[in-house]
């Protein structure tokens, strides 16, 4: 059990990236569709980097930066020249399968070393589920402590306010001096630099290889995530950790004697996952989308 | 002052007029188009200065300038004597310069003391909680700081949009029409405010279309008509129908009163014990509700905003069907399970509050708008099923004839229309089919007094050759411009129709906030 749930946090972590990048896109307004794009570049680049210089940090930095890049076009393009956020999007993603293969022609197979745990052997055996507490790389942990920080960001700081009142009214943003246009690229490029990551950590630590197309639609799951947890830091994080919980039910439950076909346990995260949430989205308490989300927005002068 | 033995010094008297705030020769033009065309207008301090005109006068244009959110094309803004040039809002409130919005421009998905503290430097949210509770206190003005926007009354989110004002210590406050919504209670809260507040030495600079709150609250008034300045006068030595006359150029037509007793048509609408549970953690539901409507008559119904005229609305349009078909009878046949297109065919027809996104696509043209509720006339259906672009030019050129719709363009996308023209379109677009029940929400919301009267007298034109007409309306003024009979929803609950002849603001206020007693009782 210990090592069912110290694997369920491993997989979470790249699609936490992921979601919680878009989330802070979205809350600010702009709906962007291009994360599994965002994702493969950030995965390819990522391993490129850690493959040629041995540093996994470096490979995490190169992946944020990837994705960064890739949501700067974005932006450009969607922000700039006020195009469709949903084309703009799909372009996005399109592209970057293609661009991901092509950077990564060369590296389909080539193995590289896992990253060691963050904390040192001795605690992970001092307490009863230690492994799964102080078993992980530094990077889940960088998710986790990423969750803590913008559900803070959102919720308290006044930056947070600005970018939530953004993605809530750009017109009443502006004319109360807000710098909508601003906010929302940042927001868009915070977005890109997570999805980079949860690319980076797929080809470092989950399995630390690349293969093209290895993101496996983890961008889109990231993107119902954000929905159906109604825009919300914590909603998103337990999603993460459920579709997470039954990705791994596949590799534990003929162990426990569980039998169903493979493609059943294939399916099933995605299945559990949409219907967990969609239940969840019926209900009252559900929170709403921001109102301006998906609006293109053109200051006047 | 008696004691003091020199007489008051000529310069200080100078001083003591020198403008706030003065406004030369601004011009804005948009292409072609001139907006404001050499506009002048000075504000003392402490003043409280109307600016009057009609739809796309040019008023929002020339506001939004001074608040920095636009520029002239030419002319100079002084403030205190010198030249000023905004870069922003964020500029204009740090002199001191603060506007509350016509569509208020909160946040809905914040809470009201977000919303406030997104217009003032940063502040820990706990101290402006209690500032905001103390000056809420200060001028009378109740809100409940915690609470989200979305779940506030209309009344209770511009008062949001005040207090985010009045925190900011403005000395010329800028007021879009801030008592459109507001029940006559609600409004003289809010006027009790501005009072204390330009006592206290703040200018107020306060657009509205109602000119006897103009002429009850404004000590100067200028009056602007397509852009220029038509007319400075002292609003009190003037009669409001001379303002209107000013701000449109032209005399306005009484809208005909009925005399109380003319003969009235069988019966149109029939509304027996309607009950409908409330859609949503924020609705109202409506209990037992029954009435009827005769050809030839207007029944206003008063009542404001979250009292359930949503849910009446939605319930008399068939946007949200009955439980039983009889509850709703439309000239006699049971309707209350038909959808909006079946009570259409019934002879029904329906314009709703929410002018965009609801009585038109903002971004389709004025001629696609016909199809939304017509397109089950004759000729507006070609041969085979296709629309008729032929039918919909004409009837679009028509409509925009007879209701005097101004806009650009043979064909403009509806948003591109100010409120008043695109309501005058709506209106038009249901009154010359000549329906035999019309049923119109706020039908006067945000338009000016010419459109208004234009758009009442359409209205009773119609109850004359013999149709029901219903109109459901947060503005008393309007009610009693048009209503034979005023019944008022309060609560989900509609009291019964008294005849308007004996009623007043009064009573209906009472109505209102009382509940469902009679008016004997409420009086």
């Amino acid at each position: 059990m210990e090592a069912f749930v110290a694997a369920m946090i491993v997989a979470a972590t790249p699609l936490l990236f992921a979601a919680l990048g878009e989330l802070v896109a979205e809350r600010s307004g702009v709906l962007n569709l291009g994360v599994e794009g965002m994702m493969l570049v950030g995965a390819v680049c990522a391993f490129i980097v850690a493959k040629s210089t041995g540093s996994t940090a470096a490979g995490a930095l190169a992946g944020a930066g990837a994705g960064l890049a890739m949501a700067a076009l974005f932006a450009l393009v969607a922000l700039g020249f006020s195009a469709n956020q949903a084309a703009a999007g799909l372009a996005l993603t399109i592209f970057g399968g293609g661009l991901s293969g092509l950077l990564g022609r060369d590296y389909v197979g080539v193995p590289l070393p896992k990253p060691g745990p963050l904390f040192p052997a001795s605690w992970a055996e001092a307490i009863p589920y230690g492994k799964a507490i102080f078993g992980h790389d530094a990077m889940v942990y960088l998710a986790l402590a990423s969750a803590v920080g913008i559900w803070w960001f959102l919720a308290r700081a006044r930056g947070g306010l600005k970018l939530r009142a953004a993605g809530d009214n750009a017109e009443s943003g502006h004319a109360l001096g807000l710098p909508v246009l601003r906010i929302r690229f940042l927001a868009v490029l915070f977005g890109g630099a997570m999805a980079g990551l949860g690319g980076a950590y797929l080809s470092l630590a989950y399995t630390p290889m690349w293969g093209e197309g290895m993101t496996a639609g983890r961008g889109w799951i990231a993107l119902a995530l954000v929905v159906f947890a109604g825009w919300r830091v914590g909603w998103v994080a337990a999603g993460a950790v459920l579709f997470a919980a039954v990705t791994q039910l596949q590799f534990y439950a003929q162990g426990w004697g569980w039998r169903a076909p493979s493609q059943f346990w294939a399916a099933a995260p995605y299945l559990a996952t949409i219907l967990a949430l969609a239940l969840l989205a019926g209900r009252r308490t559900a929170g709403s989308a921001p109102a301006a989300l998906g609006r293109i927005f053109r200051p006047s002068s | 002052m008696t004691a003091d033995p020199s007489p008051p010094s000529f310069s200080s008297a100078v001083s003591a007029r020198r403008p706030l705030f003065e406004a030369r020769g601004i011009v804005k033009r948009y292409g072609s188009f001139t907006a404001n065309d050499h506009v002048d207008l000075t504000i003392l301090p402490g003043e409280r200065h109307a600016l009057l005109g009609e739809n796309g006068a040019g008023k929002s244009t020339f506001v939004k300038m001074i608040y920095g959110a636009l520029q002239p094309t030419e002319g100079e803004f002084f403030w205190e004597g010198e030249p000023l040039r905004l870069s922003g809002p964020a500029e204009a409130r740090r002199l001191g310069i603060g506007m509350a919005f016509q569509h208020f421009s909160v946040f809905e998905g914040l809470s009201a003391l977000e919303n406030v503290a997104l217009a003032l430097p940063p502040e820990p949210l706990a101290a402006l909680d209690r500032r905001v509770r103390e000056v809420s206190g200060d001028y009378g003005l109740p809100v409940d700081p915690s609470k989200p926007v979305h779940a506030l009354s209309v009344g209770e989110r511009q008062r949001v949009e005040l207090l985010r004002c009045l925190l900011q210590n403005p000395r010329l406050l800028i007021l879009d029409e801030p008592t459109s919504v507001l029940t006559p209670q609600e409004a003289e809260t809010l006027f009790r405010a501005l009072e204390k507040l330009s006592a206290e030495g703040c200018a107020i600079l306060y657009i509205s279309h109602r000119l006897e709150e103009v002429r009850a609250l404004c000590s100067r008034a200028t009056i602007l008509r397509r852009g220029k300045v038509t007319a400075e006068v002292d609003p009190r030595a003037t009669t409001a129908r001379a303002l209107a006359e000013a701000m449109v150029g032209a005399e306005i037509l009484d809208v005909k009163r009925p005399s109380g007793d003319q003969p009235r048509g069988e019966e149109i609408l029939q509304v027996e014990r309607l009950s409908l549970p409330a859609d949503g953690p924020f609705g109202v539901a409506l209990k037992e509700i029954s009435f009827s409507l005769r050809g030839g008559e207007i029944l206003g119904v008063a009542g404001v905003a979250g009292e359930g005229q949503n849910e009446f609305m939605d319930a008399l349009t068939g946007e949200r069907r009955a439980p039983e078909a009889g509850m709703i009878r439309i000239a006699g046949v049971p309707a209350g399970r038909l959808d909006p297109t079946g009570r259409r065919r019934l002879g029904a027809a329906f314009a709703p509050e929410e002018r965009n996104g609801h009585g038109a696509v903002g971004d389709a043209p004025l001629s696609e708008a016909l199809f939304l509720t017509r397109r089950h006339e004759a000729g507006a259906m070609g041969a085979g099923g296709w629309l008729s672009r032929f039918w919909a030019a004409g009837e679009t050129r028509r409509i925009r004839e007879r209701f005097d719709v101004r806009a650009a363009g043979d064909d403009p996308p509806a948003r591109s229309l100010s409120g008043g023209n695109l309501q005058k379109f709506l209106m038009g677009r249901e009154i010359v089919r000549a329906p035999k029940l019309l049923i119109a929400a706020q039908p006067g919301w945000g338009v000016d007094a010419g459109a208004a009267a234009a758009i009442q007298s359409a209205l009773r034109a119609l109850a004359d050759q013999g149709a029901a007409v219903l109109v459901v309306s947060q503005d008393l003024d309007e009610i009693f411009a048009l209503a034979d009979r005023i019944a008022v929803i309060s609560r989900g609950r509609l009291s019964e129709a008294y005849p308007a002849v004996g009623m007043t603001p009064e009573r209906v206020g009472l109505l209102m906030g009382a509940g469902h007693s009679s008016p004997e009782a409420a009086a």
